[in-house]
């Protein structure tokens, strides 16, 4: 009998509250989290939003020692995988290590702490031969992100595969794809997955202004965000992190756990078009919601809610409604898209995590959070985006997707498990 | 099950660029560690380092390439047209959503970013290339390789410090298995700028050692940390099937297990390598005694040398197995490093011959390994396990096998 993966687990650190609970009901309620950046003068910069997530380590349990080691997307990570632990009921010590793996998604890593370290030890670019004699200890960790992942495979205790995956902007959801083949193969029983990204610093702001990317609306920061709105002007960086236990079914059910739903179909495309540019048609896209469909024995008709990239750029808004169109035919029409990143900006690597947990948040709750800052639909985006309002709707069968630097498409079928949470 | 076989194999390694000057050349026991010229190393204590020569990016790539990529994503491109030409494989041959591209990766284009930092912060803003937003980023190498040719599959990007290289590859495999038909996988890495220099020796894992014959020294009494080096290998991996549509194609060897492991933090718990192996020989449905070399991780590092050692000696006995370490040639590549082992293993098949550890002279008499030092080992191989481990506790193993 062929193995399942099930979601059972979630934990949450997002722009506008910390937690699963402050999330749903920023979802929900169609509220923006995007503000003016804080954690640093962004006044040289041209897009100075950012949806910022209000975090005390100390408040949320770390200790001096993490807080001084650990770059803020591992803290987020730890933070929310113990959220993740506890919610799925999980008792972790008393799982075999070996059967348990970890999957994070990460675009930029550790960026804020090597820009940060980067400016002393150049003393603010002046040097070309960075002086060794300021290195912090832990330089390394932020050299290469894996060392996220071991933190995250330290605070659940996996002993079994271990890896960051590295997509860009699809890294969220890629990783969870990733952990789900890791459990549908065998080589683990329960993955601890998601996404973290914490890039607000200059460097990475900075890169998004050169190739104009991003919005200008700072005059006006938490609207600026507006996908498939004709007055839109860009996206807006964010940060955050979803971490999920990602579980097999019959591991779960034997325990009898509460499933959120199951990653039932997931595949990625590489559209072999342009580091940066999208082709207006979505072929590639649309391919990998084929695929997804397929491999989750779905239909296109089954398909109850569509969860849009929706990054607020024009280039994406057409593209993927024209992929939407292109797999759902007429149905796409019929279907709900919303699109948190109006509400919670762009976190880069954890944002496919983050709408993943949203989406099975919607199934739990049989209401589809909106898309906000959406007054004026672009009539080139025909489809029905879910504007300003939540939606009741019982959705069973969600479509969510990514797309990202680098050319990557990316597309997940999360389906309700039948008699769940017994 | 899917079967895995290598059909191309592109190397750029500080001993050699393309299969067969890397192949001649590591089987002669050449080091290619020395001092440092990609930058002026004088003030820093690490002075040395395994430099890929020779390499001219401008003769093999547009010049539109060459302001929007690093010097690793160079590497990893020409590397890529190596393997593919290798194997055979023309623009059309194979539909272009059935070659996936998977690559490992640890740092980015790290001179690449350094350079736009110091633009940002001694120039300002408007002086940061318009590339930066992907050049530096993890997954630049796949988007890049899939752009150039054409390949509009699954694309991904795995990161597990020194063990990505085997995991890319174990990964490719599993694309297989979903039903790709074809898949460029490994990993080439660099990171020789000043800014990653300093993060190299804050690792605490860099020789203190600046000569190049006694810097490198794993399963030596005299280990003292490793040397960083540039380079590694990029595969095309394909089902037979596929490569038997290209008649005349080569197969150099099958990939026929892989495992991953993670160490835990406590330490009354056995370190994971050993698991990994056994698990990656189970994968393979085979045998220890049906290992004819072992390609070892070979940190370098006392305490890591000797639980490689034990690892080693608990699956196939004290002195159970030939191993080695060409590594000690070129230093450790990082996401390239696991690669060009796989790569090594897989020529070694080939070719049948054990590449020598080279510079190590007085291994740890209680390791109990049958080291191949000073020459290469002649004589049929028919399968070889490569073992991997990263930085914060990543292990992998892989078996590959002659394909019959």
């Amino acid at each position: 009998m062929s193995r399942r993966a099930v979601i059972t687990g979630v934990g949450v650190v997002a722009p506008g509250g910390i937690g699963t609970k402050a999330y749903w009901n920023l979802l929900s309620e169609g509220r923006t989290a995007t503000r003016i950046i804080t954690h640093f003068d962004a006044s040289p910069y041209r897009s100075r939003m950012a949806g910022e997530a209000d975090f005390d380590p100390v408040r949320e349990g770390l200790t001096p020692q993490e807080i001084r080691r650990l770059d803020r997307a591992a803290q987020f990570a730890v933070v929310a995988g113990r959220e993740a632990m506890s919610d799925s009921g999980i008792e972790f010590d008393q799982l075999d290590p070996g059967r348990i793996g970890v999957s994070l998604g990460t675009a930029v890593g550790c960026t804020t702490s090597l820009e940060r370290e980067f400016i002393v030890g150049s003393d603010r670019g002046k040097y070309w031969e960075v002086d060794q004699s300021y290195a912090v200890p832990h330089l390394y960790d932020y050299f290469t992100p894996s060392s996220m992942a071991t933190e995250l495979a330290w605070t659940v205790g996996a002993e079994g595969p271990v890896s960051v995956v590295s997509t860009g902007c699809t890294s969220g959801l890629d990783s969870v794809g990733y952990a789900a083949e890791l459990i549908m193969e065998g080589s683990a029983d329960v993955v601890v997955t998601g996404g973290t990204e914490a890039p607000l610093s200059p460097i990475t702001v900075v890169c998004f202004d050169v190739i104009r990317a991003s919005s200008t609306r700072n005059d006006d920061p938490t609207t600026a965000c507006r996908p498939f709105d004709k007055t839109r002007d860009g996206l807006v960086l964010g940060e955050g992190c979803a971490i999920i236990v990602l579980e097999e079914l019959e591991h779960a059910r034997a325990r009898g756990a509460h499933i959120y739903g199951e990653v039932a179909g997931f595949a990625s495309r590489c559209n072999a078009y342009h580091m940066t540019g999208l082709h207006p048609e979505g072929i590639e896209m649309s391919d990998a919601i084929n695929i997804a469909l397929k491999q989750a024995r779905a239909d296109a008709t089954d398909v109850g809610y569509i969860n849009a990239h929706g990054s607020g750029t024009k280039q994406n808004d057409l593209h993927e409604t024209a992929a939407f169109k292109r797999s759902l035919g007429a149905h796409a029409y019929k279907t709900p898209v919303s699109g948190f990143k109006s509400m919670i900006g762009h976190s880069l690597g954890a944002i496919g995590s983050l709408e993943i947990v949203g989406s099975l948040l919607a199934f739990e709750q049989d209401l589809i959070p909106p898309t906000a800052n959406l007054h004026e639909q672009d009539p080139e985006c025909d489809l029905d985006y879910t504007p300003l309002v939540a939606r009741e709707k019982k959705v069973d069968t969600v479509l969510t997707v990514g797309s990202g630097f680098g050319g990557f498409q990316s597309a997940m079928v999360l389906k309700k498990v039948e008699g769940a949470g017994r | 099950m899917t079967r895995a076989v290598v059909t191309g194999i592109g190397i750029a390694s500080p001993n050699g660029l393309g299969p067969t000057a890397y192949w001649r050349a590591t089987l002669q026991g050449e080091t290619a560690i020395k001092p440092i010229t990609r930058f002026d190393s004088a003030n820093y204590w690490a002075k040395i380092a395994g430099e890929v020569p020779g390499f001219e990016a401008g003769r093999h790539l547009q010049g539109r390439l060459l302001p929007q990529t690093d010097h690793m994503t160079r590497l990893t491109l020409v590397g890529t047209d190596w393997a593919l030409r290798g194997a055979g494989v023309q623009p059309n041959d194979i539909p272009d959503t059935d070659i996936a591209v998977i690559t490992a990766a640890t740092a980015g284009g790290y001179e690449f970013g350094q350079r736009e930092l110091q633009k940002l912060w001694h120039q300002g803003p408007e002086y940061v290339s318009a590339y930066q937003s992907f050049a530096w980023f993890y997954a630049v190498n796949t988007g890049q390789i899939s752009i150039r040719h054409g390949t509009r599959g699954p694309g991904a990007v795995v990161v597990s410090e020194q063990a990505g290289g085997i995991d890319s590859i174990g990964h490719a495999r599993r694309q297989l298995r979903k039903g790709v038909q074809l898949a460029l996988t490994g990993g080439m890495d660099s990171s020789l700028c000043p800014w990653a220099w300093v993060a190299h020796q804050a690792s605490g894992r860099l020789s203190r050692n600046n000569n190049p014959r006694r810097a490198y020294l794993p399963f030596d009494r005299d280990a003292s940390g490793y040397v960083a080096g540039e380079g590694g290998a990029i595969m095309v991996l394909e089902t037979p099937e596929s490569a038997s549509e290209r008649p005349g194609t080569r197969i150099y060897g099958e990939i026929v297990g892989y495992a991953s492991t993670f160490d835990s933090r406590m330490p009354s718990r056995e370190p994971g390598l050993k698991r990994a192996a056994e698990l990656a020989l189970r994968d393979a449905g085979m045998d220890a005694s049906e290992i004819d070399v072992v390609f070892a991780d070979a940190a370098g590092i006392p305490e890591l040398d000797k639980a490689e050692a034990e690892a080693i000696k608990g699956i196939f006995g004290p002195y159970g197995v030939p191993v080695t370490a060409p590594k000690t040639m070129t230093g450790r590549l990082f996401a390239g490093g696991g690669s060009l082992d796989v790569a090594s293993a897989i020529l070694s098949i080939y070719w049948s011959a054990i590449p020598p550890t080279v510079n190590v002279e007085n291994p740890v008499p209680e390791y109990e390994l049958d080291l191949v030092m000073n020459e290469a080992r002649h004589g049929k191989i028919k399968a070889a396990l490569v073992l991997g481990r990263g930085k914060g506790g990543f292990n992998s193993a892989m078996v590959v096998r002659e394909y019959r």
